[in-house]
């Protein structure tokens, strides 16, 4: 049980704990990255820094996927889309940090444009030129389209297996649009060729450093306020409507708006990572909305253990850390490795990583909130 | 309703020509063959004079030479003077497939230097079009005579009119005659001066779908640029716009038709593909992801029983089905032992298992045949299209799939409704305790369940082999529209596949041409977000104990 002085505290030893190891990992990189030379061990290359500035943005994901699915049953496969859209948000305002710097020289219109022969900006281009606007637009976009989708699907009880194909044909759908031209986000190609954020040099390695740095702040501040929120009263609810939707609607609540609220909260947060993501791999195309993108941050978080936000990070760094190394040592494996994985952790490690540690410690310790490890599917969802 | 034969190339015409003489034996080959060497030495303006002669005196018999003459490949042998069709230089200027153009008789190849061209001018093209046309119109073979009458109908001339009067009289086969007389309709409203005739061949042009004549038709009510009507005669105007209208609404209809029958296609892939899951989800209750790829297994199936009878391609597709079967449902079968057995009432970590599985098998797929499409031949009785009239025509291939999709539901429906196996599986479906009480093996009934809807998803495979290609990807193409026709038609019985396949499939094909083929899978999607607020369980939903848990 998570105790009352653990609710009330915004920095409860959980979340001390996390954000005092992320801090120690950011500063080792940084000064690794900036003090020592190349060649010294204690060397951080730019392309790590990179590298796990990718890592904590997907971390970010897995935290918001681990929101709905560990803390609220419900099992999203079109997260991935929420996280391409804030990084179309960001991607546009990057391309209009361009300028005339583009192929064609032409101030007014990105590149993809040009070539297509349009003669203005569409309208729904206009104000990407402010970063504050497009700020707003990477939280906006994504929860406004979690709201209008979870309005329809959780006001008419669409549950469990139903609800993940819904999502996942949005996912879908999504894609097939964002590849047409004619929508406006430069096709098959995406959004690319960015040169500068705020003014600063998107290649140079102190930018880098600096996304690589912001990034691990979000996540600090968005595993803080996820944890806050998961002790809170609301928290409490949402973990009543995964372990009996029936009864705590029967109490009361009005669970669908709950639903709708943490689905809403969580593809926001999707969309955050998406946007810092952009930046740093330098492009935003289509297949980020590809439904296998979806399925794979599911299985970061079951793999890590979900209903525990830190199963999520560790889930998320740790399978892409080993996708990067199976990718560059034998690409052919890393599909049989992630199916593998998907089949493994299902059946032998139901609840991740953190379920293994978890059950050793449990016996002499019986309070560090282990009521969260939902009881996967209740006889409420499984239909 | 004009009969429209399968059209084949002058040149393969002629050959068959040459192949099967059976020209009137009155004609004197040799006496034929004797004239037809006077080209070789004859000078160009004597040509015009010999091929007249040896229209008269060798009929049908000189048609191949006319061919081969007017296409250029018309060659006399410098040795002795005899006249060959040939076909075109290859390699070192070798000059192959050389036969007799008079009886046809295979010679052998040589050198280019061996031979020389037998030159014709456009004065002697014309003259040759018009031998050609006429000796057609006038063969003895019932194929060359609807040829030639449509190619004159697309050809409106005034020199056309008399040799179809000619041909009209003597015609005998009723739907050659209206063909006939269709090229004389077209023709006379081209070049006729009388209104009175032109308003009757109007008549007769009335209703007919054939392009040409819809051609001639807008021609008539066309306006040039100062907005002055071309055709002067006020009546044939109004005439011709009329007739027009009512070919157009005839035609409007067919495509309404075709529309109609693609969307039935369509939906006829959609259920075969859907069926399977519609078992596995419907009565197991068991989401599976990997469905696509079993599909896929189906149709690389067919590609490996290709591979193992590459002479007899017709047969291999019938062979194939049993053996996709198999296939797929013995791999079903593993999947559930494996695996699903044992996240049994966890549907979601099925869903992911599955998953996995799914990748599995697609890169299995990818390193053992490579990640490229591999061809599938379509059998000879399933190729072309069964043309109903020159605006509709039905391909083969996907006619046959929507029968075999019809064919497989009612088979798995009877297995379903009428087999002890059916029975035990209705009865797991709807309450496991009380079948295992009666002494159901609810074990074994779970791992037959899954192998009969893996095996179905083999079958589709096998179709869809014959409408896509054949790649790692072919599952995943399909995997979220086989869902979405579950999700709608509802997991309770597989009419709801039936209809829910057959609606989509419709739905999007009247779309795509209004919307794009993208946006109408989007409003499909939409319209199915909405359908579900009203009927969160799809058109058929589940009923009794099951529907509660």
């Amino acid at each position: 049980m998570t105790t009352i002085t653990q609710r009330r505290s915004l920095l409860s030893s959980n979340v001390r704990n996390f954000i005092g190891l992320l801090f120690l990992v950011t500063a080792l990189a940084t000064i690794g990255n900036t003090m020592f030379a190349e060649g010294s061990i204690f060397y951080v290359s730019t392309y790590t820094i990179t590298l796990l500035g990718k890592y904590l943005t997907f971390a970010i994901l897995a935290l918001a996927v681990d929101l709905i699915w560990g803390y609220c049953g419900i099992l999203s496969l079109g997260h991935g889309a929420f996280f391409a859209l804030g990084g179309y948000a960001m991607g546009m305002y990057l391309m209009r940090q361009i300028g005339d710097r583009g192929v064609y020289g032409n101030a007014e219109l990105p590149d993809f444009m040009v070539f297509l022969n349009w003669q203005e900006l569409p309208w729904f281009w206009s104000g990407f030129d402010s970063f504050g606007f497009a700020l707003l637009m990477m939280m906006f976009v994504p929860g406004l389209l979690a709201f209008v989708f979870g309005m329809l699907a959780f006001r008419s009880r669409v549950t469990g297996v139903y609800l993940s194909i819904m999502t996942q044909a949005l996912t879908y759908a999504l894609m097939l649009a964002f590849f047409r031209n004619e929508m406006g986000f430069g096709g098959n190609n995406g959004l690319t060729d960015f040169k500068e954020l705020l003014g600063f040099d998107l290649q140079a390695d102190s930018t880098r450093l600096g996304l690589f740095i912001a990034t691990s702040v979000v996540l600090a501040v968005a595993y803080g306020i996820s944890h806050f929120v998961m002790a809170s009263r609301l928290g409490r609810v949402i973990i009543a409507i995964r372990d009996g939707e029936a009864r705590a609607r029967f109490l009361g609540y009005r669970t669908d708006h709950y639903k709708v609220w943490l689905f809403v909260f969580s593809a926001a947060l999707a969309g955050i990572a998406g946007a810092l993501y952009v930046p740093q791999v330098g492009i935003i195309n289509p297949g980020e909305f590809s439904p296998l993108n979806s399925i794979e941050i599911v299985v970061w978080v079951a793999v890590g253990g979900r209903g525990t936000l830190y199963g999520a990070v560790i889930g998320a760094i740790l399978v892409n850390y080993l996708k990067t190394r199976f990718t560059a040592i034998m690409p052919e494996a890393w599909l049989f490795g992630l199916g593998a994985l998907f089949v493994a952790v299902t059946l032998f490690m139901p609840n991740g990583i953190v379920g293994l540690f978890r059950r050793e410690k449990s016996d002499d310790n019986n309070d560090d909130g282990s009521d969260t490890t939902p009881p996967l599917t209740t006889t409420a969802e499984a239909s | 309703m004009t009969l429209l034969l399968l059209t084949a190339p002058p040149s393969a015409m002629a050959q068959s020509v040459t192949n099967t003489p059976d020209s009137p034996a009155a004609v004197d080959i040799a006496g034929l063959s004797a004239t037809a060497s006077k080209l070789a030495k004859a000078k160009l303006r004597q040509r015009a004079a010999i091929v007249s002669e040896l229209e008269a005196s060798g009929g049908e018999a000189a048609l191949p030479l006319f061919s081969a003459m007017l296409a250029g490949d018309l060659r006399y042998r410098k040795a002795d003077q005899r006249i060959v069709t040939t076909g075109e230089p290859v390699g070192d200027d070798e000059i192959v497939s050389v036969a007799d153009a008079i009886t046809g008789e295979a010679l052998e190849s040589a050198s280019e230097g061996a031979f020389r061209k037998v030159r014709v001018n456009n004065s002697l093209r014309i003259q040759l079009r018009k031998t050609i046309a006429r000796l057609t119109l006038m063969s003895s073979k019932p194929a060359l005579r609807e040829q030639a009458a449509l190619n004159m109908l697309s050809k409106p001339d005034a020199d056309n009119l008399p040799l179809l009067a000619e041909a009209l009289a003597k015609e005998p086969d009723a739907s050659i005659r209206e063909s006939i007389e269709l090229a004389m309709a077209v023709s006379t409203v081209k070049v006729s001066t009388d209104s009175t005739a032109r308003l009757a061949a109007l008549d007769t042009m009335s209703g007919n779908l054939n392009p040409a004549v819809r051609n001639e038709l807008n021609r008539l009510i066309a306006v040039d640029d100062d907005g002055n009507p071309e055709e002067a005669d006020k009546a044939v105007r109004d005439k011709a716009a009329t007739t027009l209208d009512g070919i157009e609404s005839r035609v409007s209809f067919f495509r309404f038709l075709e529309t109609l029958f693609f969307g039935l296609s369509l939906g006829s892939v959609l259920m075969l593909a859907a069926l399977g899951l519609a078992i596995t989800f419907g009565v197991m209750g068991v989401i599976n992801m990997a469905h696509g790829e079993l599909i896929m297994l189906g149709a690389y199936t067919t590609f490996v029983v290709q591979l193992l009878m590459p002479n007899h391609i017709g047969l291999s597709i019938l062979v194939a089905i049993p053996a996709a079967f198999v296939v797929s449902g013995l791999v079903g079968i593993l999947i559930e032992r494996g695996v699903i057995r044992f996240l049994h009432g966890r549907p979601l970590e099925t869903l992911l298992a599955t998953f996995g599985i799914s990748l599995i098998l697609q890169q299995a797929v990818r390193s053992i045949f490579s990640p490229l499409n591999r061809p599938v031949s379509t059998p000879e009785w399933m190729s072309g299209a069964l043309e109903l009239n020159p605006v509709l025509s039905l391909t083969y291939n996907r006619l046959y799939i929507l029968v075999f999709a019809l064919i497989v539901f009612f088979v798995l429906q009877m297995v379903l409704k009428k087999t002890s196996l059916g029975l035990n599986v209705r009865a797991v479906s709807q309450n496991r305790n009380m079948a295992k009480a009666i002494g159901i093996r609810s074990e074994r009934v779970d791992a037959l369940t899954f192998g009969l809807g893996s095996g179905i998803a083999g079958v589709a495979g096998v179709a869809l082999s014959q409408l896509t290609n054949v790649g790692p990807n072919l599952g995943q193409t399909y995997i979220i529209d086989s869902f979405l026709v579950v999700v709608f038609g509802g997991a309770g019985n597989l009419w709801g596949t039936l209809v829910g396949g057959f609606t989509l499939g419709i739905a999007n094909k009247f779309m795509e041409p209004v919307t794009g083929a993208v946006l109408a899978n989007i409003l499909v999607l939409i319209f199915i977000i909405l359908f579900i607020q009203k009927r969160p369980r799809g058109l058929f939903p589940q009923k009794g104990r099951a529907a509660d848990s």
